[in-house]
């Protein structure tokens, strides 16, 4: 990968939960590289890790070892304002879109919260602000903010969680089983969506599932983690037509298949 | 010859002044020695048909016309009290979250007792014992396990342990609501293998397994029948529904599904535009009409028909008769 379009790399990324002969290295010595414009589909079954990673990727999690350089500047140990810099470039979102929300606060008071992380703005641009995101989700603004999320649907929960990432117009989403809760029909919505925001933004995505059948969808390219570690990488189309690995392997044959060969 | 039979069961939750319509005239048939798969998303009706045919519908639910047959036993669905003599013996439930379903302060071997004991008041301890730790040896499960605590087992073995305990009785229909939901795909390969194998033992006669994801049921079931919005809207042998779904609702559902096969990337899928209807309001014709690209006028209007042949039933005006649907139309 060339240096222009590198937008973040982690080395040797370590993090052990527990001690002595009760440590978990739940993630051990990983390196990767995530590409401008790119999405990368971070795969493996539970307690592989993944989510671990993920955690110490959005700067959640301190790691025992290894760095994080993100668009060439370390960004290993930021705190505080270092750190909230970092969160305006790297937003999430994550699995149960109900969790996110305050359930008796209205959508469009959840999504304004977070315009905190940017420099005071006036009342009238934050308000364009929020529009403008959840339109360019898909969701009507004047309708969506008035209501409690319970009473939009979870396909239409988690377009509101991107809108709300979106708004800080960040370089890198990750998403975290963001869309293992839905529906098929409204999982390909958000699938779509997450690929409309690479195609016409520019933006770059980490995307975190354990279904090698949506990674396989959306991707560019594919991790494999397993055991806290990358087994495999590649291109999206070779891991799963190629598979080096025997975890790839086996991971592949388990998936449930629609058309039985043969 | 049918193991289980349900036939034109409509129930509505009550909550307030609103009746929240969750099955809408849903008919059944489950043949010995096979699995019927219940494929639907979120809200369409498919844990309330579960419920029903486990004999464990939750206390808002009214049931208000239908009736069910069970291994030849004629069941009063308004009689709650007499469900209790068939649950556990005749009809079991594997439930959602198994992993949780297990009270994590008492021994698998005492849970096991319970479950016996519940069956046969008589049953002696020594003899409870004996034949759980036969049926968790059925299931590769070494008897150690009768004195372990759940929080000592695996999440693989929990989930066997889950299912020994939910067959322990040799019930004759088991009814498993998205047992595989939470598991991935390596775990959910072994609970698929697991329940064929209590078919082809003659552990259990028949399964109804009830999920979100057409795939697995794609690999697992014999037949597969379709909900939406409270209704069977289509019910065919699994590889027959798969390759060749007639209605339109299916032919979505199956269109949205991502699998990782060589060749496939790059295609768009768009999804079903559109959410499923509000089911406080009845229905009076297809509930698919809104969304459905093929509607007619008459599918706003008047209830589908069941279209049956070739051993496969489907409820959409499209595939009717066309005289008929002139007629009607």
């Amino acid at each position: 990968m060339s240096a222009e379009t590198e937008l973040l790399r982690a080395e040797g990324l370590t993090k052990v939960f527990g001690r002595g002969k009760d440590a978990v290295r739940a993630v051990d010595g990983v390196d990767l590289a995530l590409a401008q414009g790119e999405i990368t589909a971070l795969v493996g079954q539970s307690g592989s890790g993944k989510s671990t990673l993920g955690r110490l990727l959005l700067r959640l999690l301190d790691p025992d070892g290894g760095r994080i350089t993100f668009g060439g500047k370390d960004v290993t140990v930021s705190r505080r304002a270092a750190r909230r810099d970092y969160w305006r470039e790297v937003q999430a979102v994550f699995q149960d879109p109900y969790a996110a929300f305050h359930q008796y606060r209205k959508v469009g008071s959840t999504l304004s919260a977070a315009l905190r992380l940017l420099p005071d703005e006036s009342a009238a641009s934050r308000k364009a602000r929020v529009a403008a995101s959840l339109e360019a989700v898909g969701l009507d603004p004047a309708e969506t903010i008035a209501k409690l999320p319970h009473e939009l649907s979870g396909g239409q929960r988690q377009r509101a969680m991107i809108a709300r990432a979106l708004m800080l117009q960040p370089r890198l989403l990750i998403a975290d089983e963001a869309t293992s809760m839905l529906d098929a029909s409204a999982r390909v919505t958000v699938l779509n969506l997450l690929a409309d925001l690479r195609d016409e933004r520019g933006m770059s995505v980490l995307f975190v599932t354990h279904d090698l059948g949506q990674a396989y969808y959306l991707a560019d390219r594919i991790l494999v983690m397993h055991r806290g570690r990358i087994v495999e990488s590649g291109a999206a189309e070779q891991v799963v037509a190629e598979p080096e690995h025997d975890y790839t392997r086996s991971l592949l044959a388990d998936v449930p298949k629609l058309h039985r060969t043969g | 010859m049918t193991l289980a039979r349900i036939n034109d069961l409509a129930a509505h939750y009550t909550a307030g002044d609103t009746n929240h319509h969750a099955l809408d005239g849903v008919s059944l048939d489950i043949a010995p020695g096979q699995i019927l798969g219940v494929v639907g998303e979120s809200g369409c009706g498919k844990s309330t048909m579960a419920s029903v045919l486990s004999l464990n519908p939750g206390p808002s639910l009214r049931i208000t016309s239908g009736t069910m047959t069970i291994d030849g036993t004629e069941v009063d669905l308004a009689d709650t009290e007499s469900h209790r003599r068939l649950r556990g013996g005749t009809v079991a439930l594997l439930p959602q979250g198994a992993l949780n379903a297990l009270n994590p302060t008492r021994r698998v071997g005492a849970l096991a007792y319970d479950i016996l004991a519940a069956g046969d008041k008589r049953i002696k301890r020594a003899e409870a014992m004996e034949r759980t730790a036969s049926r968790l040896e059925a299931l590769d499960l070494p008897p150690r396990v009768l004195r372990s605590y759940p929080h000592q087992l695996s999440g693989g073995m929990r989930q066997r342990v889950v299912t020994a305990l939910a067959t322990l009785r040799n019930p004759r229909l088991l009814v498993a609501d998205e047992p595989s939901s939470a598991l991935d795909v390596s775990s959910q390969r072994l609970l698929v293998d697991l329940l064929r194998r209590l078919v082809s033992d003659g552990l259990v006669d028949g399964i109804v397994f009830i999920t979100h994801d057409v795939a697995l049921l794609s690999e697992l079931a014999d037949r597969i029948a379709v909900m939406y919005a409270g209704r069977v809207v289509e019910e065919a042998p699994s590889r027959a529904l798969v390759d060749e779904p007639h209605h339109p609702y299916s032919q979505a559902l199956l269109a949205s599904v991502l699998v990782p096969e060589p060749g496939t990337r790059g295609r768009r899928v768009t999804g079903i535009p559109g959410s499923p209807p509000d089911l406080k309001v009845p229905i009076a014709g297809c509930p698919f009409a809104p969304r459905c690209d093929h509607a007619l006028e008459v599918c706003e209007q008047v209830r589908p028909p069941r279209n049956a042949a070739d051993a496969r039933v489907d409820a959409c005006w499209k595939n009717a008769e066309t005289e008929e649907a002139l007629h009607v139309g």
